[in-house]
């Protein structure tokens, strides 16, 4: 292992040149992107241009055949990687939820504190509705994730991410299956999250919230990145016409 | 009690309103035929049960209109030797298919766990005994385990006999272990893997993902299932008696030797076996009906 020492000024997330197929269809076809500690980066791009896979890369939900990714420097492609050290360090949100639907809201926040940190109840409950009330969903501790709203669902899946202190958080399409009126308050929830400082890299195609939030945004389409930066220049002078096209349709 | 709770998704209606939550697959493990044993059973009607028995009663009157012998010749032969038959065969059905399926379901969960395996050498093995014995005759399966059993253990210097209702339960669990096998798996696999996606990004190791997100969410659709398994063995336990086991089968063929052999009484004794096996499963396969329909996930 190349252990060298990580310091915050170079890149949190460092991916380079990465390669990734299923089967014979080669997803990601050399994609590389740098986030520093603190940044929020958006990811867009039609359906199908490997923005899952990406990020799902990132905490080796999805394994990569070449290139590199590095989380604080640490080489997510080695072959000794203790996946769960990572997953510590990366925290995730589905399109899905995907909340425990056996366990209540506070349940669902306290688990994985318990059983993979092995913290202590008392700490861990105070975190955890801490964490309940910072994503605005206070007296909703004690439902089932069947008895809250989509959007409430969500915002206990971020909690329930939070409760592991990650340094970075993946968003992948966080307010795709969501009701209109509910999306905002999801949104509301990561931009505090932003705010306070959290490196935040999401999917996502609310294109005025990436605009609002994003420090850079990169565009993907089958599989390469086409075009990123800043949002002011992303969004007014976009140069490729791939990336103008699939702007003319989402805008 | 846990287990009770009213869960909203589980085992109840979720009030949330969103299309998306709904999981790939609702069905039961395995589909829906898994218990369609039980929906048969249970979907016939109560009164079949005296309607079978004054049949079978009736019959020596109807097939044996020239003989001598009386309806109540029939029903007095029965009624003295029902004590015998239920207390000293049925229970003893009863005994067997319980100890089977304790023996059957504790292998079927090691098996169905090793099914689910992501280690190949353990995955691909379990798959193949699941199989194997899920589809080979039972009778041939209790044969092979009774000849190829030794008739007595010895431990230390002690001697022990193994009786052959000990080899029977043996033998008819191998089918059984290969069914719940198979339940276990299709009960895992039907929950969303959405679900191991979360936690394993939540750093759960494989094991706690599996026992404490996995399993529970799937348990109660497990148990529907099981009680057909159950049923069915029920059902197949008089197969012993080809075995020499003294169990209802068995009796009945004795009781009849000792009334002279009359074939009157044919259609009498086993038609009450017949009956007796109604009577007892139909009310396993009413709950598992029940329980089915109660824990569909409705989402
Ligand atoms: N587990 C998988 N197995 C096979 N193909 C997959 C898998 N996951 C994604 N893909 C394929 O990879 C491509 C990119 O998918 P994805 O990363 O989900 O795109 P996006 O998130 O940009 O919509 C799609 O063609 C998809 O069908
Ligand atoms: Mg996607």
């Amino acid at each position: 292992m190349s252990e060298t020492e990580w310091t915050p000024d170079q890149p949190i997330v460092s991916i380079k040149d990465v390669h990734k197929s299923f089967g014979d269809l080669e997803v990601l076809k050399g994609v590389s992107l740098d986030v520093m500690k603190g940044e929020v980066i958006c990811i867009i791009g039609p359906s199908g241009s490997g923005k899952s896979t990406l990020i799902r890369c990132i905490n080796a939900l999805n394994d990569i055949q070449a290139g590199s990714i590095q989380v604080e420097g640490q080489e997510v492609n080695a072959p000794g990687l203790d996946k769960l050290a990572l997953r510590k360090k990366v925290g995730m949100v589905f399109q899905q939820y995907n909340l425990f639907p056996h366990k209540t809201a506070l349940e669902n926040v306290m688990m994985a504190p318990l059983l993979v940190l092995k913290e202590p109840e008392d700490e861990v409950e105070k975190r955890a509705r801490a964490l309940v009330k910072k994503v605005r969903l206070e007296g909703k501790e004690d439902n089932y994730p069947g008895e809250l709203s989509g959007g409430q669902q969500q915002r206990v899946a971020i909690a329930r991410s939070l409760a592991m202190n990650p340094d970075v958080m993946l968003f992948d399409e966080v307010t795709a299956a969501l009701d209109p009126e509910t999306v905002k308050e999801v949104l509301v929830t990561i931009k505090d999250l932003a705010a306070e400082g959290m490196t935040c890299i999401l999917v996502t195609h609310e294109m005025g919230f990436a605009r609002e939030i994003a420090d850079h945004i990169y565009f993907t389409d089958r599989g390469v990145i086409v075009e990123h930066g800043p949002p002011k220049t992303f969004f007014k002078a976009a140069k490729d016409p791939r990336t103008r096209e699939f702007l003319s349709q989402i805008l | 009690m846990a287990m009770l709770k009213s869960i909203p998704g589980i085992n109840s209606a979720s009030t949330t309103d969103m299309a998306v939550l709904k999981p790939v697959s609702v069905a039961t493990p395995g589909g829906a035929s898994d218990i369609n044993f039980s929906r048969f059973i249970a979907d016939l009607p109560w009164w079949l049960l005296p309607a079978l028995a004054a049949i079978f009663m009736m019959w020596p009157l109807a097939a044996y209109a020239q003989s001598t012998y009386t309806m109540a010749d029939a029903t007095s032969a029965l009624v003295k030797w029902l004590p015998f038959l239920v207390f000293q065969g049925f229970v003893f059905n009863i005994l067997i298919s319980i100890t089977t399926m304790a023996l059957g379901t504790f292998a079927g969960v090691v098996l169905g766990l090793m099914q689910i395996s992501p280690n190949r050498l353990i995955s691909k093995p379990a798959w193949l005994i699941t199989q194997t014995f899920r589809n080979s005759p039972w009778l041939v399966l209790l044969f092979i385990v009774m000849l190829a059993f030794p008739f007595k253990i010895e431990i230390g210097g002690l001697i022990i006999q193994i009786p052959d209702w000990i080899k029977a339960v043996f033998g008819l669990s191998l089918p059984i272990m290969a069914n719940i096998s198979e339940v276990v798996r299709g009960a895992i696999a039907s929950v969303p893997s959405g679900q191991w996606e979360a936690a394993e990004s939540l750093a759960y190791s494989r094991q706690q993902t599996l026992w404490r997100i996995i399993l529970p969410q799937c348990f109660k659709r497990m148990i529907p299932p099981w009680m057909n398994w159950y049923a069915i063995l029920t059902m197949a336990t008089p197969l012993v008696s080809l075995l020499g086991v003294e169990e209802i089968v068995t009796l009945s063929r004795q009781a009849m030797a000792a009334e002279n052999g009359r074939p009157e009484l044919l259609v009498p004794f086993y038609g009450f076996c017949l009956v007796i096996f109604f009577a007892y499963c139909y009310p396993i396969a009413r709950g598992t009906i029940a329980l089915e329909r109660k824990y569909t996930v409705k989402l």
